[in-house]
């Protein structure tokens, strides 16, 4: 067998034939791909400007007609279009209302539920546990509506006295919204308490801790970050909400604190007005565009603020 | 096959007896005698695989949290195996305090990764005053008394790792096993951890996982050379005075190793 001939019995004719390989060719694949992706970002990102302008413009349409006046808009107690009374108040504290009412329910028991899964469970039953949890974040949400309509308010009336509870009632509503968010806070919260790693576990049982010690001192605070941002995200799922409280809440902007009563949400507001028959560039059609820009804003300033918390509470580690 | 050095009736700090440690149904040691004399440095040496870290583990019940994982034998510590169904892991840890591969503090203050131990473990004391001392006999102090508030993984990785001694000292343990502490670190915060080891070894018993034979010899009172048997379960060859294992080995295995002539 011949051996490799060493560098300096190279033949001009090798010295040539590397320096062919050596040169640069050109790549189209690679640059058809990189323009896809390319694309692919610049239309999401160009539809999130394109509903903005929307927004904005019928938005504006809708403070430069004469009944509207800003400061009244966002004080005012007061939700009836039809003569005049422009207060967006009534229909931003149902909103509120129901989405305190869901992470009343989904943050406790989604962390519980995350801590159960990453820290307590045995590998097989995470394995048959996680799929379960995430076919409930499956279920389409009218069908939430619908049962919180026929199954959670019925429940309600039983227990509390139906004289009380309304049969469209914030109550219902968020209850059941709550757990239409639970697998998302759930497997957020999982995803940040399973990548902790196991080191700091292993050093917190070397100082003689015990599960629950390690779990609640070390291990969730170092996932910190990532479960703010988990129910960050479950706020902002909750205050979009749609179907659940158009179906369960009630359709009337009714002013009240009373979780037992019915109420319209700022999305309910909007799908009710939206699949009406009111005239368009009406105030009153025109005003569902300043209530979506409204809401886009809370989204995005819950967004901000998490980004913020997930940056101040992060415990780095590598 | 083991060799025993000392009287039989010696006080021992840790004695594994007939220890055999299974994955599932896998034996991945078998039958350890191992005598750990108090206030020494033991040093366990072998070739990768042959179960060192696995007994180490077995020290203080780490291996609890590998879910196949069982063992034959027992470990006896003051007289009571702590494999006993009446005995409480976390408090055998407390007692038997662990060093890591890897530097693991806390992603907390360096503060904070020294108390943190103490307070789960009801310490009432003053606090600052833990601190300095565990920092001072873990030799760290006036590397970073005027920074104690800053987060622990700002310290390079030999400080981090004296940092995980201290707050392993802090909750007084009368053992702390140490698995491969050197392993991520530079050859002079490996000497400086080996005079620290030194130091500590006046006051607590010592059990030391390494791969560095050098280390062993250097650092070690007593020495356990381990191997692995044809079905790949680790055994103890030989265990006695570090410099008996290294000048004068008793059995070939021993001698095969150390002299480098192990494949």
């Amino acid at each position: 067998m011949e051996h490799p001939p060493t560098a300096l019995q190279i033949s001009a004719a090798q010295v040539e034939s590397i320096h062919s390989r050596l040169k640069k060719r050109p790549r189209h694949s690679e640059n058809l791909i990189q323009a896809a992706l390319f694309i692919a970002g610049a239309i999401s990102i160009l539809t999130t400007l394109g509903i903005l302008y929307e927004l904005g413009k019928e938005a504006l349409l809708f403070f430069a007609s004469p009944e509207v006046n800003l400061l009244d808009f966002l004080t005012g107690t007061k939700w009836q279009p039809s003569i005049g009374q422009f207060g967006v108040l009534p229909l931003v504290n149902a909103t509120l209302m129901t989405s305190f009412i869901a992470m009343l329910i989904a943050l406790p028991l989604g962390l519980a539920a995350a801590i159960y899964l990453s820290e307590y469970a045995s590998p097989r039953s995470r394995k048959i546990l996680k799929p379960i949890l995430e076919i409930l974040a499956g279920v389409p949400t009218v069908v939430y509506g619908y049962f919180a309509l026929t199954f959670m308010t019925p429940l309600l009336r039983a227990v509390l006295g139906a004289d009380n509870v309304q049969i469209y009632n914030t109550l219902s509503a968020g209850l059941v919204m709550g757990i239409m968010i639970l697998p998302l806070v759930c497997s957020m919260s999982e995803d940040a308490l399973s990548s902790v790693p196991h080191s700091l576990r292993e050093a917190s049982f070397g100082l003689g801790a015990t599960r629950l010690e390690t779990t609640l001192k070390v291990v969730v605070p170092a996932a910190l970050s990532g479960i703010i941002a988990a129910f960050i995200l479950g706020v902002s799922r909750a205050v979009g909400e749609t179907m659940i409280v158009a179906v369960a809440a009630g359709s009337g902007p009714n002013f009240t604190f009373n979780p037992l009563q019915g109420a319209e949400t700022m999305t309910g507001y909007i799908a009710r007005i939206s699949g009406g028959d009111l005239a368009y560039d009406t105030p009153d059609y025109n005003s569902i565009f300043a209530i979506g820009l409204l809401l886009f804003l809370i989204t995005l300033g819950l967004n901000i603020l998490s980004r913020r918390l997930v940056a101040r509470y992060r415990e780095v580690y590598e | 096959m083991v060799t025993m050095s000392m009287s039989p009736n010696q006080d021992y700090a840790i004695e594994a007896r007939d220890l055999s440690f299974y994955y599932g149904s896998f034996r991945a040691v078998k039958n350890v005698h191992l005598k750990v004399v108090p206030r020494q440095i033991t040093a366990i040496i072998g070739p990768s695989g042959c179960g060192k870290s696995t007994v180490l583990r077995a020290f203080n019940r780490m291996n609890d949290f590998v879910p196949t994982a069982h063992i034959d034998g027992s470990i006896l510590f003051h007289g009571k195996n702590i494999y006993d169904p009446d005995v409480d892991p976390v408090q055998i840890r407390r007692l038997i305090g662990m060093v890591f591969q890897k530097p693991n503090p806390f992603p907390k203050s360096i503060y904070d990764n020294i108390v943190w131990g103490a307070k789960i473990n009801g310490f009432r004391g003053n606090q600052d005053d833990l601190v300095e001392e565990t920092l001072r006999k873990a030799a760290l102090w006036d590397e970073v008394k005027d920074n104690l508030k800053k987060s622990a993984l700002a310290l390079s990785g030999g400080q981090q790792q004296r940092l995980c001694i201290a707050r392993a000292l802090a909750v007084q343990p009368e053992i702390i096993l140490m698995d491969e502490p050197c392993s991520a670190l530079d050859p002079i915060a490996t000497l400086k951890i080996e005079d620290l080891m030194r130091e500590l070894s006046k006051t607590i018993t010592i059990i030391i996982v390494t791969h560095n034979m050098q280390q062993a010899a250097r650092a070690s009172d007593q020495t356990a050379f381990f191997t692995m048997d044809e079905d790949r379960a680790g055994l103890m060859v030989e265990f006695g005075a570090t410099q008996q294992i290294f000048t004068n080995p008793k059995d070939k295995r021993t001698e095969d190793y150390i002299t480098g002539r192990f494949g």
